[in-house]
């Protein structure tokens, strides 16, 4: 229980600098793949701070609102998932700041802002069937949905599901708007429909958004250490050294691949779920 | 008080069928008469749960018996008259046939065998809570509804006391329906909703309305003939009358899935599955108040009513994977579906299919987990989905259009309506609000009985559902500058029935775990004969809570994130060339050029052409060879 | 810490050539490397805080900058890149173009140059820079002031 409670309060205080950080990590990363030299390490929190500091101007007066909620509801499922909780629940929060987002860019009735909310939501379809598998993988696998009890099986949980360890990496790829899936908004100067989802949003409302994205990384990032941790150090190790490798895999696929089009996402992410995630799954509870 | 319960809404339906003079004098009956059955029901249900909340009534009711059979022939006459009419023969065909076969099991006294005709548990006063409160509140909405409505449409004929006579007749059935233990009695209370629902449907008298009144009427006759199949074979071979007792010894004996599979059969189609799920689409010509009272509240309730009573006898044999494969597939195949539907109603109803086939599937499953949640999903569907269909009607009337397009901004035009459809969209399927509990443990339930590919669909079908919801609420919170307010026409008695049931959808949402475990558990606890333990964890719910209650702080929370900035309003941005109200930009022409936003439809991979009759080939293929392995495994 | 950390931001491409254009996104790649000192091409005026215009002013881009402008929260600084965006070059005297960036909108910094070297975009875009610390002091005030 007190890990518990260290472990949450970690994640509220310290969610966005370590984000923070892992974005400009992976900004660095990214700009010496491309053989630039690339930003600082810190300049994610430079922007931050400037957003905070600069003139706050909206569309309309209930865009903050679900910014908010977004803000809020993200940081909530990282509650949760930090407690210990129902690990099912956590991805239900997480669906749920998902949808203020996408309603706060359609409340803004622009047409670059409408179109990335469509976007998202696509997305939103796209990824939901893994991350829902992936609660299901860990169930079986612990005979819990509760995180804490899947943290503290013996054997770690990636041993038994390897296929849906794959497709979670896969989803990955959209939740962190990385390239071949960065359809809604893209961390990179080349996107087609200028900013997508955060078009209409400025200043510290803008700010809010990327600080919940921080939070997000870290939340989902702990789902890929709830795969290897098993209650030893060992296990935790791993969990680091599997956390890092996915995500400068992930910078990586960004790297390489060009964006592609709707339906060639939803096909293939929804393919290789069935596939990597079904058969998994399958096997799963052929063994059980 | 059973008794009044069934025969006063007949009797109101007779008083309203002979008031044919709108006005002050039949509005004041329709108030009195939904209130006195509100009373009557809520008193019943809190005095049965007092006493114990269970009760048996009448083994002997031969002069009973005889009246029905007399009822069934009149509906066999209405039928045929209707079907030589419109020249729909087939119509008349299956209904001679079921109506002579459970004459000639009356006549013959092969059925009189003894048992209770009443019975009535936890589960039966759930659902007398949902037929009588919110079919009443149907019938109050109906009242300034039909008036709108009328002076709309104004081709078509004023028939407003007939229908209003319907309405109570359906809910008289649907009493009966539910209360009876004898399946004959209950085959009786089932013909006659389905032929309700055929008068209903066809109310306009356009051809259209005529042709899908029925398609509606021969579905569900289909399934009635399975029905008196299935009473037919369970007489004459297992000498048994009553549903109780046909799910006891279907857990029992094997040659009893014949029956249980026949009725299983019926539930479907009376709650639009697959194969079947064209009478419930069809059944949108009809003015709203009966869409709601058919979707959300009671006809398709009866199906899976139906289905849950006999989900013991379902539990892991092969009636069980008929109902479940059915009952997925369609969960996933009509929440795709639902995502290239523009036309609000046509959306509500893909997804009340959709939802039934969650429930149908759970059912089927046969765990008392997937029970208690598809106990659940019944009333939070009930409650939202009749909100929803009430709304849309409402702004229906006010916008003249149902369609999702239009109600983009609707939280500018009509913010009223706009926050009470909020509310019933995030019922249907958001995080703290119900469905989504039930879902859960569904979804809990699917895996412990290992049914992976019910895991299956339900994933997909989720991310789905999650598409189409969210398109709708994000057009109605699009705030569109510069559009005026429009005037609400909504009546009265309009706004007593949705702000009603808003606030039920969130009561419930409140309460459910006293629901739970006040209602549901004893119920699984007879039905199962097991030991139940709670389904969802007090820390679940205690987390569930915690998020409703996130939500209504989220206003003050505003205020401290953005530090009380104050905001300035801008322009969106349309690449520098917006003309200065949001709503057009300038054309590289130099012309002024209106900006139209519309949702995603996906007609190429979701529209009713592409997928509506492959899911019905496959539906129905599953349907036939499940079946025939089910009956020839069993022979 | 300084706002002038995080310099993001708007190219518009008035009536120009496409030279400075070209340079302008030149001194975005590898051998130049704007990004070394946070600036990001943002492409959104809401996002931005630095308004690079290259190109003259026309009577049909005159409405659209002086929106893309108003769209963007303060602090902000205007650069014109480009003897066109300065005051019109080699069109100024066509029948069509009113002249430089501020017969617009006020510009902060100019950029001169046919087209203007990536060198010179760099060592305006950092000028541009530090007056957003200025402005921002000045908004601080203001906001006092009020």
């Amino acid at each position: 229980m007190t890990t518990a409670i260290a472990l949450t309060i970690g994640f509220i205080i310290l969610g966005p600098f370590i984000g923070g950080l892992l974005e400009g990590m992976d900004r660095v990363v990214c700009a010496r793949m491309q053989g630039r030299q690339g930003p600082p390490v810190l300049q994610p929190f430079y922007d931050i701070y400037k957003l905070f500091n600069k003139q706050s101007i909206l569309v309309n007066n209930i865009q903050d609102l679900l910014v908010c909620g977004f803000l809020v509801f993200v940081v909530f499922s990282g509650v949760l998932f930090f407690m210990g909780e129902d690990i099912l629940l956590v991805f239900f929060a997480l669906t749920l700041a998902e949808i203020f987002m996408v309603m706060s860019s359609a409340s803004a009735n622009s047409p670059y802002s409408s179109m990335g909310a469509q976007r998202e939501l696509v997305q939103a379809m796209t990824y939901e069937p893994m991350l829902l598998l992936t609660a299901i993988g860990f169930y079986i696998a612990a005979e819990s949905f509760r995180v804490d009890d899947i943290a503290r099986t013996d054997i770690p949980a990636i041993v038994y599901l390897p296929g849906i360890f794959l497709g979670y990496v896969f989803i990955l790829t959209i939740k962190f708007r990385k390239s071949p899936f960065d359809l809604s908004t893209s961390h990179h100067a080349h996107q087609e429909m200028v900013r997508g989802l955060t078009t209409e949003l400025s200043g510290n409302i803008l700010a809010l958004v990327e600080v919940a994205e921080w939070y997000e990384t870290v939340l989902l990032l702990g789902v890929i250490g709830l795969f290897f941790v098993n209650g030893t150090w060992w296990g935790l190790v791993l969990a680091l050294v599997g956390i890092l490798v996915s995500f400068f895999f992930e910078t990586f696929v960004d790297n390489v691949f060009p964006r592609v089009h709707w339906d060639t996402m939803v096909k293939s992410t929804w393919m290789f779920t069935l596939i990597a995630g079904g058969i998994n799954l399958f096997i799963l509870v052929l063994i059980r | 008080m059973v008794i009044f319960l069934i025969v006063f809404p007949f009797f109101c339906a007779l008083v309203l069928a002979l008031k044919k003079k709108s006005g002050l004098v039949r509005r004041i009956l329709q108030f009195t008469f939904c209130g006195i059955i509100v009373v009557a029901d809520l008193y019943f249900i809190v005095t049965s749960l007092i006493s114990g909340g269970k009760a048996q009534y009448f083994p002997e009711t031969h002069m009973v018996d005889r009246l029905m059979l007399v009822g069934e022939w009149l509906l066999l006459i209405l039928i045929c008259y209707y079907s030589f009419r419109y020249k729909k023969y087939y119509c008349a065909v299956l209904s001679v046939i079921q109506t002579g076969l459970i004459t000639w099991l009356e006549l013959s006294g092969k059925a009189e065998i003894v048992g209770y005709h009443i019975w009535i548990d936890r589960f039966t006063l759930i659902m007398a809570l949902i037929v009588g409160v919110i079919g009443c509140l149907i019938c109050v909405y109906s009242i300034g509804y039909m008036k709108d409505y009328n002076s709309h449409h104004s081709e078509y004929k004023d028939r407003r006391s007939f229908f209003f006579s319907m309405l109570f007749a359906f809910l008289g059935a649907m009493f009966g329906l539910i209360f009876s233990n004898n399946l004959i009695w209950m085959y009786f209370f089932w013909e006659i909703t389905s032929v309700c629902s055929f008068l209903l449907i066809g109310y306009n008298g356009s051809e259209e309305a005529v042709n899908n009144s029925f398609k509606a009427l021969w579905m569900n006759l289909l399934g009635g003939l399975g029905f008196a199949v299935a009473i037919a074979y369970s007489v004459l071979e297992l000498n048994i009358v009553c549903l109780q007792d046909l799910v006891q010894v279907g857990t029992q004996v094997e040659i009893a899935i014949i029956p249980v599979i026949l009725l299983a059969f019926a539930g479907l189609t009376k709650s639009a599955q697959m194969p079947f799920s064209g009478w419930l689409l069809g059944a949108m010509v009809a003015p709203t108040p009966t869409s709601a009272l058919l979707h959300s509240a009671t006809m398709v309730k009866a199906g899976v009513y139906l289905l849950i009573r006999l989900a013991p006898a379902l539990a892991g044999n092969l009636a069980g994977l008929m109902v479940t494969t059915i009952g997925g597939f369609t969960f996933l195949a009509a929440s795709m579906l639902a995502i290239s539907q523009s036309d609000g109603k046509k959306v509500l109803a893909y997804s009340t299919i959709s939802n039934l086939g969650l429930i149908a599937a759970c059912a089927g499953v046969g765990a008392y987990e997937a029970v208690w949640a598809g106990i659940f999903l019944i009333m939070f569907h009930a409650v939202s989905k009749s909100l929803l269909f009430l709304n849309t009607g409402a702004v229906e009337n006010s916008l003249g259009s149902r369609n999702v397009e239009d109600m983009h901004g609707l939280i500018v035009k009509l913010p009223g309506l706009a926050f009470i459809m909020i509310i019933g969209i995030a019922g249907m399927f958001l995080a703290p609000f119900g469905m989504l509990i039930s879902k859960w443990a569904a979804l809990k339930a699917f895996i412990d009985t290992n049914s992976v590919l019910l895991v299956i669909f339900l994933i997909y079908g989720s991310a789905t559902t999650l598409f189409y919801w969210t398109k709708w609420l994000s057009s109605l919170v699009a705030v569109h500058h510069y559009s005026d307010r429009l005037k609400n026409i909504t009546k009265k008695s309009e706004w007593v029935a949705l702000i009603t049931l808003s606030v039920m959808t969130v009561t419930l949402c409140l309460t459910f775990p006293f629901v739970s475990s006040n209602l549901i558990e004893p119920f699984l606890q007879d039905m199962f004969h097991q030991e139940v333990t709670a389904v969802i964890s007090n820390g679940n719910i205690f987390i569930m809570g915690m998020m409703l209650c996130a939500i209504l702080v989220l206003p003050l929370a505003v205020r401290f994130l953005t530090f009380g900035k104050k905001h300035k309003i801008v322009m969106s941005y349309m690449g520098g060339a917006n003309t200065g109200d949001d709503r057009s930009f300038t054309d590289s022409f130099g012309n002024e050029k209106k900006m139209y936003l519309t949702n995603w439809y996906m007609e190429e991979w979701f529209g009713e052409k592409k997928m509506l009759k492959p899911s019905l080939i496959l539906s129905t293929a599953g349907l036939v060879v499940l079946m025939i392995l089910a009956i020839g495994g069993a022979l | 810490m300084k706002i002038s950390k995080s310099p993001w931001i708007i190219h518009y491409d008035g009536s120009s050539c496409n030279g400075c254009d070209i340079e302008v996104l030149d001194s975005l790649m590898p051998k130049y490397d704007l990004e070394r000192f946070g600036v990001v091409n943002t492409g959104n005026p809401k996002h931005a805080d630095i308004f690079l215009v290259t190109g003259g002013i026309n009577a049909q881009n005159k409405p659209v900058v002086q929106q893309i402008y108003s769209q963007m929260p303060f602090p902000k600084v205007v650069v014109a890149v480009g003897i066109c965006a300065c005051n019109g070059g080699i069109f100024k005297e066509c029948y069509n173009i009113l002249g430089g960036v501020d017969k617009a909108i006020p510009v902060d910094i100019y950029v001169p140059g046919c087209a203007a070297r990536p060198e010179a975009i760099i060592d305006g875009v950092m000028k541009a820079v530090a007056l957003l610390d200025k402005k921002r002091e000045e908004m601080k005030k203001e906001a006092k002031e009020n």
